[in-house]
């Protein structure tokens, strides 16, 4: 069998959270001269474990702040993890926030190359790509508005144009299936079976428990950071609608 | 090697990035002004001018016999082409270590969502203010021009104090970038930092000014001076340019050491902190 495409071992986060922000020199030297710089250690991932196929599209479900997006942030190499490793066999395309690396005052077209380069692009790739950028994200008349004048649907379309336009071997969504109109929405949907027919393994967090019944092939849950469960889409999708709920309850 | 290699494959991989911040920020920079680029050549040249009327005819400066001779004409130089040449040197320094010193953090929003190699960002305000103090070469070849001044072929060297220190101005700036994540104070007294340096540089004065004096500032003043790291790059730069001479052999050591120096001291401290900024910016 070959070799999973993603891989979690054993994975913590740990963020120090400080009760009292010490950030001069001064503050600093004297806590650390009083042995006082103490901090709440909180734990946005736990000990997670995972294994992605190549070619699966993996959802991850739970409720806020269960660290559904930490963990994609590790994949995508943003965060390190404090303890544990992750593996990544192949180039990753994050789409955690869109429009994240634009600048307001320059014009969509400066943009879509600025954007490109961030996420590792050629700019000959970039210029073969431009027309369909362009036709996908409807904005044909405004390329060369500066993105301060666009509104937040414009930038959003841009956004997901430009950074599903390669064809990555890891594709990683944050809640991103959910801007624009739902006529944008469903192009969206249609780009993103696009990628994974064409063997894209595919990484979504979303709330919406539908939306990852219809895409996705496997699933965890993730609770406080742990993995409840994990495994085919249904079950997993059943087990978190009926027990979030009840665990909720019990609290 | 392998571990140089897989940093040379992220470098291939982003210099398009590289390339493509520098060009942003060249067009942001001048974007809605009637000038544009032509800022970079006037700006300094309307510096020089301010500065030659106040330390020329004010403070009389520019005396002739506090200059050192140019060896090929015999003649001691225009004082504006001194003061332009160390201004061009100072403030390519101090443009790319500020603002190197706040790319990281003024990156925050990518760092959080994507992953790139950070040290792209003070790099990348290196390249920038090193792109800037090309242009302004082109106010000091004006004043050289209207001022008839002397050449030699040691003007061909132009380059090297500017390469030398873009690469202290690199570490530098990996050090400042680090540091101003964990602690901002650092912005706040590094200007004072760069006011004080821009006094103990020989900008609009010349070294000369201490000689035969006996207080004890002055008779200190000019091993202060040979402390001071831009010091090197500025008497190097105008021993090429504005003397018609070699470099010495301290004018080497003193640039080539700091540059070397501050870039092993920058990649040490960058790399040790640099997975860490995410937790803070």
């Amino acid at each position: 069998m070959a070799q999973p495409i993603v891989q979690i071992d054993g994975v913590s986060m740990r963020f120090n959270i400080a009760k009292e922000k010490v950030d001069s020199f001064k503050e600093w030297f004297i806590r650390k001269a009083k042995g006082q710089l103490r901090f709440e250690e909180f734990f946005a991932v736990k000990d997670v474990s995972l294994t992605i196929e190549a070619g699966d599209v993996y959802g991850l479900v739970g409720l806020n702040g269960s660290g559904k997006s930490t963990l994609l942030k590790i994949v995508a190499g943003v965060l390190k993890p404090t303890t544990g490793k992750c593996t990544v066999r192949g180039t990753v395309a994050p789409l955690i926030e869109l429009g994240a690396g634009f600048d307001a005052e320059l014009t969509g077209r400066e943009n879509v190359y600025l954007n490109g380069t961030v996420l590792g692009m050629n700019p000959k790739y970039i210029d073969q790509h431009y027309q369909d950028i362009v036709e996908f994200a409807e904005l044909g008349e405004f390329m060369d508005v500066a993105v301060k004048n666009y509104s937040s649907g414009m930038v959003a379309r841009l956004a997901f144009a430009v950074a599903t336009i390669t064809k990555p071997d890891v594709l990683i969504c944050d809640e991103i299936l959910s801007v624009g109109d739902f006529l944008f929405q469903q192009k969206c949907e249609v780009r993103m079976r696009e990628l994974m027919s064409g063997g894209t393994t595919v990484l979504i967090v979303s709330h919406d428990i539908e939306q990852i019944e219809r895409l996705c092939n496997k699933a965890a849950w993730m609770r406080r950071g742990k993995i409840v469960i994990d495994g085919s889409c249904e079950e997993v999708c059943e087990a978190y609608k009926t027990g979030a709920q009840e665990m909720r309850e019990r609290e | 090697m392998a571990y140089l290699k897989g940093i040379w494959a992220g470098f291939n991989r982003y210099r398009y990035l590289l390339l493509n911040l520098v060009s942003r920020d060249i067009k942001v920079k001048y974007r809605r002004s009637a000038l544009g680029v032509v800022w970079s050549v006037l700006n300094p040249l309307l510096m020089m001018l301010v500065q030659y009327l106040v330390f020329n005819n004010l403070f009389g400066m520019g005396n002739a016999e506090n200059m050192q001779i140019n060896a090929i004409s015999g003649q001691p130089p225009n004082f504006a082409i001194y003061l332009l040449s160390g201004q061009l040197i100072f403030s390519f320094f101090s443009e790319a270590t500020n603002l190197a010193m706040d790319s990281v953090l003024g990156s925050a929003s990518l760092i959080k969502k994507v992953y790139i190699p950070k040290y792209i960002f003070p790099l990348e305000k290196v390249i920038f203010s090193f792109v800037n103090a090309l242009f302004s070469l082109i106010a000091l070849i004006i004043v050289f021009i209207f001022t008839k001044s002397t050449v030699s072929a040691w003007l061909a060297l132009f380059w090297v104090p500017m390469v030398l220190l873009f690469i202290f101005n690199l570490g530098a700036g990996l050090i400042l970038s680090a540091l101003t994540v964990f602690f901002r104070d650092i912005k706040h007294f590094y200007g004072v930092v760069l006011t004080a340096l821009n006094f103990l540089t020989p900008i609009f004065y010349t070294e000369s000014i201490f000689m035969g004096k006996s207080g004890f500032i002055e008779q200190y003043m000019p091993l202060v001076l040979r402390m001071n790291p831009v010091y090197w790059y500025v008497s190097m730069f105008r021993r090429l340019v504005v003397y018609s001479m070699p470099p010495t052999l301290s004018q080497w050591i003193g640039c080539i050491g700091w540059a070397f120096v501050a870039l092993v001291l920058g990649l040490a401290i960058f790399k040790k902190a640099q997975d860490r900024f995410i937790l803070y910016v």
